[in-house]
């Protein structure tokens, strides 16, 4: 029983943290149709920006508690810089080029960041800690739940997946910006004949869509030594989660990370030695069952 | 049949090669070699690439087609003893055959034959291929895309917590002879190398026929138009089943070929990354003839090697620039380049 409810604790702070990371992929998938494995290097680039910020901030003799705002100010720091640079200095030139030439283009610039930030960084993992050791991950203490307990820091996780799930389905469904995204999504055609400005839209998407990738990395720095090749990792797992949701659709990245977070937790609970492959035995499964995920919407065929 | 000018040029690249290779120093030998085996996966990938798809798992097929020529012993023998646990003679039977072959083969030839290690490799992974190809083969672009990883990360996932395969250190295999022949120090680097020119020159030579018949052809109006091709009542699946099976057997020979050359192998194999470099590779060489993906294959492995070499930091980013180059420059790849050139000076 105490195994069950840790399995479902672990499964649902795994799955906040992979939604996070995940929802920006599939918001750019979904407006732009580009699947992007830079987005892996966007959150590493969040996860060592953090760290320098962090230490800044300690280094000064600031109080521990304002690493908080340091490191959502380098996550937004990398989205509004690394975004704009990658849109509008390579990506615009590439628009309406076939979906696969896309995703090597992002896989280029995946090679291109990891070096940048091998370069930037060194090669030796950092850690975000203070001088006497204090970290953000412990700051907030621990609580208990069925007499199990974690660190506090993880409820914040969950609390900004939740909030970005939010807020995200409100500007979608509720605000003009997200009407005309939705419009540009349908068809991009007729939403620039119409006024819409496509270039500005998409634009303001992956820019939005770094920062998520950023914050993701922001927060998991804390919580692990920030090492080069962490952003290959992710971005593999990042990809099962918005594959079995249904590319670009936001309730889809939601049920994935659920989803592979439950799976995640179950398997390291009760057979450890099948974990990456139950992530993706259950993502080959869902494809196979619906190949274009579980929340896909019907294509017209085109002839 | 006429000999066209592929066949004479793969011709003279084998004679080449196997003429001057033993003459040539040490590094660069190993850098052929490499570039050979990287070459065939590719090759591989050309074969898919004609109808339109882009595999970003084909590492899947490289690590299996090592592992089946290093571990066919293993592999035989754990088969074998699933077969005896489950207790019901017809399946004993069937897994039990596994071992009996290698059992014969091994009787035959001798342990760890390279001739018995390529075809292990080619049966284990043209299999696999058959299986998953009945569900691969329906799908398109990015999807194929992601089932394919999805798969060569099942694998990754499985070999890596698989201690009897040595989890994510892999393991060292040394070839000991070939076709009964025992093989030693110099004359065994040797027949490493013949064999592996020989298998690689021949598979580009039997990919430039297949190409040619019928069914090859269809290939490339496939990726046109899939639609128009059923409506001429040609089968579109069937197409790219048999496709995607010649292309994982060349990317398993590739993995066994360098399993073989390297002497170690290990799950890093079915990475996505691998899979991402012959994604690469086939880019940079493009589609254009059968020895693209070698020459891509050689220039890959140089700049990596020379960019390792002087600067560990930026050989990703060279690799990459290099990429967004081809793809922004060169849509059709660096044999595009030949093609302008022979057409200029026609």
């Amino acid at each position: 029983m105490v195994q069950l409810l840790a399995v479902l604790i672990d499964g649902l702070i795994y799955a906040s943290w992979l939604f996070i990371i995940a929802v920006g992929l599939t918001l750019i998938y979904g407006v732009m149709k580009i699947l992007n494995i830079a987005h892996g290097s966007l959150y590493a680039l969040g996860a060592f920006t953090s760290v320098t910020f962090t230490s800044a901030w300690f280094a000064h003799g600031y109080p521990a508690m304002g690493s908080y705002a340091m490191l959502a100010l380098a996550a937004v720091v990398v989205g509004l810089v690394a975004g704009p640079v990658i849109e509008r200095g390579l990506l615009r030139f590439l628009y309406g080029k076939d979906e696969v030439v896309l995703v090597l283009v992002t896989y280029a610039l995946f090679l291109i960041l990891e070096d940048l930030i091998k370069l930037v960084w060194g090669v030796d993992p950092l850690f975000v800690q203070g001088p006497k050791g204090e970290t953000p991950y412990a700051l907030l203490g621990n609580f208990s739940i069925g007499g199990l307990t974690y660190p506090t820091y993880n409820l914040l996780l969950v609390g900004v997946a939740i909030v970005t799930a939010i807020v995200l389905t409100w500007v979608l469904a509720r605000t003009r910006a997200g009407k005309l995204l939705i419009a540009v999504i349908h068809d991009r055609e007729t939403a620039a004949a119409m006024g819409i400005d496509v270039g500005r839209t998409y634009f303001v998407t992956f820019t939005l869509g770094a920062m998520l990738a950023a914050v993701g990395g922001a927060l998991t720095a804390p919580t692990v030594s920030v090492v080069t090749g962490m952003g290959a990792e992710v971005i593999v797992i990042a990809f099962a989660v918005v594959v079995i949701g249904g590319l670009g659709s936001l309730p889809g990245a939601a049920l994935g990370a659920v989803i592979v977070g439950l799976v995640r937790a179950a398997s390291i609970h009760y057979r450890p030695e099948l974990e990456l492959f139950a992530v993706y035995f259950v993502m080959a499964a869902v494809l196979i069952v619906r190949p274009k995920g579980l929340f896909s919407a019907a294509e017209v065929r085109k002839i | 049949m006429k000999l066209d000018r592929t066949t004479l040029t793969i011709a003279a690249v084998t004679v080449v090669l196997l003429v001057a290779g033993p003459l040539l120093p040490a590094w660069m030998m190993s850098l052929i070699k490499i570039s050979l085996c990287y070459g065939i996966v590719v090759l591989g990938m050309l074969v898919l690439m004609r109808t339109g798809l882009v595999s970003f798992g084909h590492g899947l097929y490289y690590c299996l087609g090592a592992y089946a020529a290093a571990a066919h012993d293993k592999l035989a023998n754990s088969l074998a003893e699933v077969g005896d646990a489950s207790g019901w003679a017809l399946l004993r039977g069937i897994l039990r055959l596994p071992k009996m072959l290698v059992d014969a083969l091994t009787g035959v030839f001798g342990p760890y034959d390279i001739a018995v290690m390529l075809v292990f490799s080619v049966v284990v992974t043209g299999l696999t291929a058959w299986i998953l190809g009945f569900l691969l083969r329906k799908y398109r672009e990015i999807f194929f895309a992601m089932l394919s990883l999805a798969f060569s990360m099942i694998l990754y996932g499985s070999l890596v917590k698989s201690s009897a395969l040595g989890s994510t250190d892999g393991f060292n295999i040394a070839a000991r002879s070939v076709f009964g022949a025992t093989l030693e120090d110099d004359s065994l680097r040797q027949t490493i190398f013949v064999s592996i020119v020989a298998v690689t020159m021949l598979s580009a030579w039997l990919v430039n026929l297949y190409l040619r018949t019928h069914r090859g052809r269809l290939a490339e109006a496939i990726r046109d138009n899939e639609l128009r091709v059923e409506y001429m009542g040609a089968s579109v699946r069937r197409t790219i089943h048999v496709n995607y099976i010649i292309s994982a057997v060349l990317a398993g020979l590739g993995g066994a070929l360098m399993a073989i050359n390297i002497g170690h192998i290990d799950p890093e194999m079915a990475y996505w990354t691998t899979s991402g470099e012959f994604v690469f590779i086939g880019i940079l060489a493009g589609t254009g003839s059968v020895l693209a993906p070698f020459l891509g294959a050689l220039i890959f492995e140089t700049i990596r090697s020379f960019a390792y070499e002087y600067s560990p930091n930026t050989w990703q980013m060279a690799l990459g620039i290099t990429m967004l180059l081809v793809i922004l420059f060169l849509p059709g790849g660096l044999w595009s380049l030949f093609r302008k050139m022979r057409g200029k000076a026609a």
